[in-house]
């Protein structure tokens, strides 16, 4: 790892005054030149330097290493989302790559700090990180490392049923929920017509019996989640039995999904936004003419959409420009929408001149959710070419299905919301009055695939010990698994 | 470094020599995936650890370009949705890959020696070859172009090159002449015979299993030897030579005489492969069952008398099948306790292969 070169040092401070001058926002950036198997290491621990011990990290090390030396694919900037940031360059790229990198990674770090989405987001994670380490690898020189690395790897497998929108809303606990219920139950007296001959009906020492009855009826019954619950890890660390160090590492690989998750929900917004201004900063203020064609060949390669994939970078740089643009030009609001002469809608031009500080707004304000949601237009689309592909059983391939717009966005939203996961919560803790664990997946049209499902519930049941069941649809019916940890049963359920 | 230990234990788990339970995670994928031209796709091992998630047949999803409805789209789409944090979100890496690599990566992978030709260095063949150029030369071999460039620089660079009239008049030091150079080609000759068991107990499955193991072989072999020959043999009760295609294709039912293939083999060889200048490299691959003991006693006789003492070795696999008896392996096993050159492995299906090749190619013969 070493400092930047004067070179690099010069021009970071110059990109960095542009980056400010065109109005970007961003913590104190730090730029460190490493070789590129650390910049694979690094991306293999998702940019953090340490990491607890895992093989997953290594499995991501030797795909990420194999493919730069296949010559498939180079990581060309890594940010890590912490305050100060940090980012990577590679050392021995060219100027001009690095020059780009540097305009996008002050891309990142404005959305980073400036995205509402990541306001509740540790910004000190590197010693986060760097604390969990340290206490998984106390717990392997105690337990040994077969032992906790098992229990990871369970962990591992929940590890996306986490409630994304929780950190954004300040929740009842599981405690003063309970609480709540109980004291607004009305208590079981009799009916009385006149007012003046209540205390002789309900004489004191019956209302209070019939309190102490209910309160006990209440607790025996009493459900738990009292609603349902779709941080299924926070509720194992609460309910499950588990020994002091699996709380412990349970609740680390929780916190590193919480923190990875606003990364995920702002893909093609943080990816596009950055490409948006590393463009812009690269070709208005910092490139030198020689070096446009290595620049045009690097933006292009990032832009660059596998024949029929869909690329975040490419999908968000190009909304960027076109809200830009809109709203240069007054393209929204009612009378837009309203018009239906396509020459006056290719003419229209407001000269309003507020795309800037409207794409500033979007960059605070939205999530990829919302950001497709509002600004995806039908025009978008047709322009960009998108359409929907499905698998076809029959001919036993994908083939592109529609081009029409509601279609598209609904897919595209689809697969945005949750990051395009089953959902799946939390319903009894206490099922069938056997201690055993009711997950439901709410279904919505898709159903899950079921080799995956059972190994998760064999790895969920390891750690709630008593059976587990999930209500979910398999072969367009309603079923109920189960697995006691031993073998899976399938129950019909009748529609409810 | 702390990935380092990470990676370890990730191949150590790749490897199946801890955490067996996982292996069934490991995606194996085909070893020998698309082939194209002179590349193969190879994927990379991957552990995916289970989550509640979609089928991917029933997801779909959106993708950009051409085409219209009902149009197949190439390969399988990628996922859109990206991983979080900043690793790229691809599950199965596939490379492509030269054989050349492809041999040398097997080669890491199975800690497999360098061959060692026999066979006579001298019997190099030296080429001559024009591929360079050279400020001295004799006036027939005279490079036109370079002189002609050379010549222009030099206008170019002292001034006197004029545009409007552009004469060009080399000087001696302009001129530049072809040059060749010599280069020593490595005669070290090879081939390899396949003699395969077509008979009825020989099911799609062993085929299979037989042709991957060939086409790792052949790739392997094909790294130490240029221009190696292949053979291709079939037998039940009786051999006959066939090509590549029909080798892999044939399905024959009958019984089992393996000698017929054995001395078709012994035929081959002497006819077309002196051993003094030919590697020889006969492979049989069958699921044990022959006709007879007394047609295995002859097969020990031609072994033992024509093969063991002549070829770079003799590769006999068997490959686990519902009806083979398996016996053959049994009757060499006994027959040759010690032998150098003879190797024998069973392959009891698709994962033993790469044990397999390890068992015929780990000797470096």
């Amino acid at each position: 790892m070493a400092n930047l070169t004067p070179e690099l040092a010069a021009w970071k401070a110059k990109i960095e005054k542009h980056a400010s001058g065109f109005g970007l926002d961003f913590f104190e950036t730090i730029f460190e030149i490493i070789t590129y198997d650390q910049i694979n290491q690094f991306a293999a621990y998702g940019g953090f330097p340490v990491r607890y011990p895992h093989w997953r990290f290594g499995m991501e090390y030797e795909q990420l290493s194999k493919s730069y030396e296949y010559g498939l694919s180079k990581i060309y900037e890594m940010v890590i989302n912490t305050d100060p940031c940090y980012a990577y360059l590679m050392e021995g790229n060219r100027m001009v790559d690095q020059k780009l990198v540097m305009a996008h990674v002050y891309g990142h770090c404005d959305f980073f700090k400036n995205n509402q989405w990541f306001a509740p987001t540790n910004r000190k994670m590197m010693d986060a990180m760097a604390n969990h380490a340290t206490r998984i690898r106390r717990y392997i020189d105690r337990y040994g490392v077969d032992v906790v690395e098992d229990f990871v790897d369970k962990c591992l497998s929940l590890e996306n049923l986490i409630d994304r929108y929780s950190p954004y809303i300040r929740k009842r606990t599981e405690k003063e929920r309970q609480e709540e219920a109980r004291s607004k139950d009305q208590v079981g007296l009799l009916q009385v017509g006149r007012e003046y001959m209540d205390e002789y009906i309900n004489p004191p020492d019956f209302v209070q019996f019939q309190r102490d009855k209910r309160r006990e009826e209440m607790e025996s019954r009493e459900k738990v989640p009292s609603e349902p619950q779709r941080d299924v890890l926070e509720f194992l660390m609460h309910f499950a039995p588990l020994k002091n160090w699996q709380q412990d590492v349970l609740s680390i690989i929780r916190d590193e999904a919480y923190y990875f998750a606003p990364q995920g929900m702002t893909k093609i917004m943080n990816e596009g936004w950055a490409s948006y201004w590393h463009s812009k900063i690269m070709t208005e203020k910092v490139m030198k003419d020689s070096e446009i064609i290595d620049f045009a060949d690097a933006h292009s390669g990032t832009m660059a959409m596998a024949p029929n994939g869909f690329n975040p970078y490419k999908v968000g740089i190009e909304l960027f420009r076109d809200i830009e643009e809109r709203w240069n030009k007054g393209r929204f609001g009612k009378e837009w929408n309203e018009c239906d002469d396509i020459r006056v809608k290719s003419d229209w031009d407001l000269k309003l001149g507020k795309g800037r500080e409207k794409v500033f707004e979007v960059r605070r304000n939205y999530n990829d959710v919302t950001f497709i949601d509002e600004f995806l237009t039908e025009d978008f689309c047709v322009r960009n070419k998108f359409f929907v592909y499905k698998f076809n059983k029959r001919a036993g391939r994908y083939e592109i299905d529609t081009r029409d717009f509601p279609m598209i966005k609904k897919q595209l939203l689809f697969q945005l919301t949750n990051f395009g996961q089953p959902i799946i919560q939390v319903e009894n803790a206490n099922f069938e009055n056997r201690g055993e664990l009711l997950l439901t997946h709410l279904y919505e049209g898709i159903e899950m695939q079921p080799d995956y499902m059972r190994e998760t519930l064999r790895n969920l049941q390891a750690i709630w010990s008593r059976p587990v069941n999930l209500a979910t649809v398999v072969d367009n019916q309603a079923r109920l698994i189960h697995f006691d940890g031993k073998e899976f049963k399938e129950v019909v359920l009748q529609a409810s | 470094m702390a990935i380092r230990e990470d990676h370890g234990r990730f191949r150590d788990i790749i490897r199946g020599r801890i955490k067996e339970n996982f292996k069934k995670y490991v995606s194996h994928g085909e070893m020998v995936g698309k082939r194209e031209n002179d590349f193969v796709k190879i994927p990379v091992p991957y552990i995916d650890i289970p989550r509640f998630k979609y089928g991917p047949k029933q997801r779909g999803g959106v993708g950009q370009g051409q085409g219209s409805p009902g149009d197949p789209i190439d390969g399988d789409p990628q996922d859109g949705s990206g991983e979080a944090g900043n690793s790229p979100g691809q599950h199965q890496l596939e490379v492509d890959i030269s054989m050349e690599e492809l041999a040398d990566i097997l080669g890491e992978e199975l800690e497999l020696p360098r061959i060692q030709p026999k066979g006579r260095p001298q019997a190099d063949a030296v080429k001559t070859k024009y591929s360079g150029i050279a400020p001295v030369g004799p006036e027939g071999l005279r490079h036109f172009k370079s002189s002609y460039k050379r010549a222009l620089k030099r206008y170019i660079s002292s001034g006197i090159y004029d545009p409007k009239e552009p004469v060009i008049v080399p000087v001696r030091a302009d001129f530049r002449y072809r040059s060749f150079k010599q280069v020593v080609q490595p005669q070290a000759k090879a081939v390899v015979i396949y003699m395969m068991d077509v008979s009825g107990s020989m099911g799609e499955e062993q085929k299979e299993i037989v042709r991957l193991e060939s086409f790792w072989i052949n790739t392997w072999l094909k790294r130490h030897y240029r221009g190696l020959e292949t053979r291709f043999v079939i037998h039940d009760a009786a051999a006959k030579e066939v090509d590549e295609k029909t080798f892999f294709s044939t399905s024959e039912s009958g019984g089992t005489l393996i000698s017929s293939a054995y001395k078709l083999c012994q035929q081959i060889i002497e006819a077309d492969y002196p051993w003094n200048e030919w590697n020889v490299y006969p492979f049989h691959f069958s699921d044990g069952d022959n006709w007879s003991g007394e047609d295995t006693r002859l097969c020990m006789r031609l072994l033992r008398e024509f093969f063991l003492p002549n070829v770079n070795m003799f590769g006999y696999g068997q490959v686990e099948s519902k009806y083979g008896s398996g016996q053959f392996l049994k009757d060499l096993e006994r027959e040759f306790p010690s032998e150098e050159s003879l190797v024998l492995s069973k392959i009891e299906n698709r994962e033993k292969i790469l044990s397999s090749i390890k068992d015929f190619l780990g000797k470096g013969k």
